[in-house]
């Protein structure tokens, strides 16, 4: 025996036949073609959005990556005495941070700094050279300079307060903020 | 305006009261300074003499270095007036000079001084200083300058001011920064300008009425001046870069200065009436701490275009510029007497950083000083006498050096660190 809503079912497959014969033969095929088009549409939407989900989420896993990567190189990249030239390992730090920078729309402040020694007019001309120094090789490296604020407080602003060489190499920096 | 006039008078009033922030401390003297006894000045006024007169004349004498006062508790008798003075009583001690006065209160107050030789036994000058009340210690100080100027034959530099950046260090948040101007002998400390942000390079308008320095306050460095009467202060700066190192035109209508909004450290003049601004250097290198020939016709700057720091000079009328330290790797941050024949500057020698003189006319170099971190040089108005910064342990103190060498003292701070001293030029009372 045939169940009672099966045989309803039954029947109203055949009245959507009935109706659909009604019709004429090109709007029913192109009706069809719409329908199985719009499907396919949504099917492959929904395949691309997927992907696309995946893709950013992989972005923001590598982007957070970069990140944590920058942040362990950390934002304090030293300078030898009386030099603007960045140091191979202030050359990896740097790398990192632009690498970070280039996946956000952040933008950096350097800010140099030099030890005691020396004149402090002529000191704050050298810590605006260490910060050029680093926002130059940033631009060199992709980051666009408008991302970049430079400024320089020459010696004022030490982080060791005493003389000699181990709290002077302390102060002989550029802070990316 | 009005609130910042009331401000600026409360902020007077305030100072007033304030004891001076820098101690004086001689370090040498010359071998054989001419003593001389201060007598205790006479008083007609009301109450007590709102200050020791005599006091104040004879610790400016002691920190010229050139004299020896002889102690209140030596002599023989306190004469106010020539008629109460008796040679033998100063000869007796050793004192071959004797200055007395008396301090009279008017609707102004008047010091009448006298000064004796008492080798030969007569007044060699006496003078009368007039003004109001409150500049009773400058008014000391003007009896000092003429006492100084009679024995030595130079003119004295005793009634002039000082500027000074102080900082209280805090390693756990910003540092604290202060402006003063003081007196020259440290006293009626008044603060024109303090906040956490870093206070760079003050210096003097020719006239000594107006300051112009570098403060951090909007988060970039600006240049700023300040009128010492009305407390009327106006930015002049807001460059891209550096903005620093103002320097007065001796005829005060120029303002020499430092920008890299062109993409490194020139040297520029700002025209303080049209505001036109002429770029003077342009190179590559680092070109900074300008500072004007007293006749302003040229400047001296600091440059590393030839690879080390050295002192260069540039003709405003030919343009030229011209190298004038050869000797040393590290020559800094010129300051030219009003002879304009002393160049102080700061001099390294053997990784120590020194006070020296260039003298222009023999191109002899002298160091002065055998500290190792001396830095911002300042000469007296009257040239005889370099005030400078040092460190003592972590902290930075003002020290002072004759031009010849001969008299050193030190003024350390009660607390913090002081730098960056400016001397005022001769101001006219």
């Amino acid at each position: 025996m045939i169940k009672p809503t099966l045989y309803a079912k039954w029947i109203s497959l055949v009245f959507a036949a009935f109706v659909l014969a009604a019709c004429s033969s090109n709007d029913t095929k192109e009706a069809e073609a719409a329908a199985a088009a719009a499907a396919a549409a949504e099917e492959q939407a929904a395949q691309e959005a997927a992907v696309q989900e995946a893709e950013q989420q992989a972005q923001a896993e590598a982007q957070q990556g970069r990140e944590a990567v920058a942040a362990d190189a950390g934002t304090v990249f030293y300078f030898e005495f009386d030099s603007s030239s960045l140091t191979e390992d202030a050359r990896a730090q740097v790398d990192a941070h632009v690498q970070a920078l280039l996946g956000n729309n952040d933008s950096v402040r350097l800010e140099g700094h030099t030890d005691e020694r020396g004149t402090r007019e002529y000191n704050l001309a050298l810590g605006e050279r260490r910060a050029n120094a680093v926002r130059d090789y940033m631009v060199a490296n992709g980051l666009p300079s408008y991302r970049i604020e430079t400024i320089s407080y020459g010696e004022e602003n030490p982080v060791a307060y005493g003389s000699g060489e181990s709290n002077w190499q302390q102060n002989r920096r550029v802070e990316l903020k | 305006m009005l609130i910042r006039r009331a401000s600026l008078l409360a902020l007077l009033f305030f100072a007033s009261s304030l004891h001076a922030e820098l101690q004086i401390e001689i370090n040498q003297g010359l071998d054989n300074p001419t003593p001389i006894a201060v007598v205790p000045f006479g008083w007609q006024g009301l109450g007590a003499a709102p200050e020791d007169v005599a006091q104040i004349v004879d610790s400016d004498l002691v920190r010229s270095g050139q004299f020896a006062p002889v102690s209140r508790r030596d002599m023989l008798s306190y004469p106010t007036r020539e008629a109460d003075m008796y040679f033998r009583d100063w000869r007796a001690i050793s004192a071959e000079y004797v200055l007395i006065g008396q301090v009279t209160l008017g609707t102004q107050i008047r010091i009448d001084f006298q000064l004796f030789d008492t080798t030969r036994q007569l007044a060699i000058d006496s003078g009368t200083v007039t003004g109001p009340v409150t500049e009773l210690r400058m008014l000391s100080h003007r009896v000092s300058d003429a006492v100084y100027e009679r024995l030595t034959g130079i003119t004295g530099a005793f009634a002039t001011r000082l500027l000074y950046v102080s900082v209280m260090r805090n390693p756990d948040a910003k540092d604290f920064y202060r402006l003063t101007l003081a007196d020259s002998d440290g006293q009626r400390p008044i603060v024109l300008l303090e906040g956490r942000d870093p206070i760079l390079s003050p210096t003097w308008s020719p006239d000594g009425q107006e300051v112009a320095y570098v403060s951090f306050e909007t988060s970039r460095p600006a240049i700023y001046r300040q009128n010492l009467r009305t407390g009327a202060r106006e930015q002049l700066t807001n460059f891209q870069g550096l903005n620093n190192s103002p320097a007065w035109s001796p005829d005060g209508n120029t303002m020499a200065l430092v920008l890299s909004k062109d993409g490194n450290p020139d040297i520029y003049l700002l025209n303080l009436t049209s505001r036109a601004l002429t770029r003077l250097t342009r190179h590559f290198a680092i070109d900074t701490e300008p500072t004007w020939m007293p006749d302003g016709k040229s400047l001296l700057f600091t440059s590393d275009r030839g690879g080390r720091p050295q002192i260069y000079r540039y003709d405003l009328r030919t343009k030229k510029i011209q190298r004038i330290t050869f000797e040393g790797a590290f020559n800094a941050r010129a300051r030219v007497a009003q002879d304009g024949r002393n160049v102080a500057l700061v001099h390294q020698r053997d990784g120590r950083y020194h006070i020296a003189v260039l003298d222009l006319v023999t191109d002899r170099l002298t160091v002065l000083t055998e500290t190792s971190l001396d830095e911002s040089p300042s000469i007296a108005p009257n040239g005889s006498v370099v005030l400078y910064a040092t460190k003592r342990g972590q902290d930075s103190i003002l020290a002072a050096v004759a031009v010849d060498g001969g008299v050193r003292f030190s003024l350390p701070s009660r607390e913090g660190s002081v730098q960056e001293p400016a001397w005022s030029p001769f101001v006219t009372p």
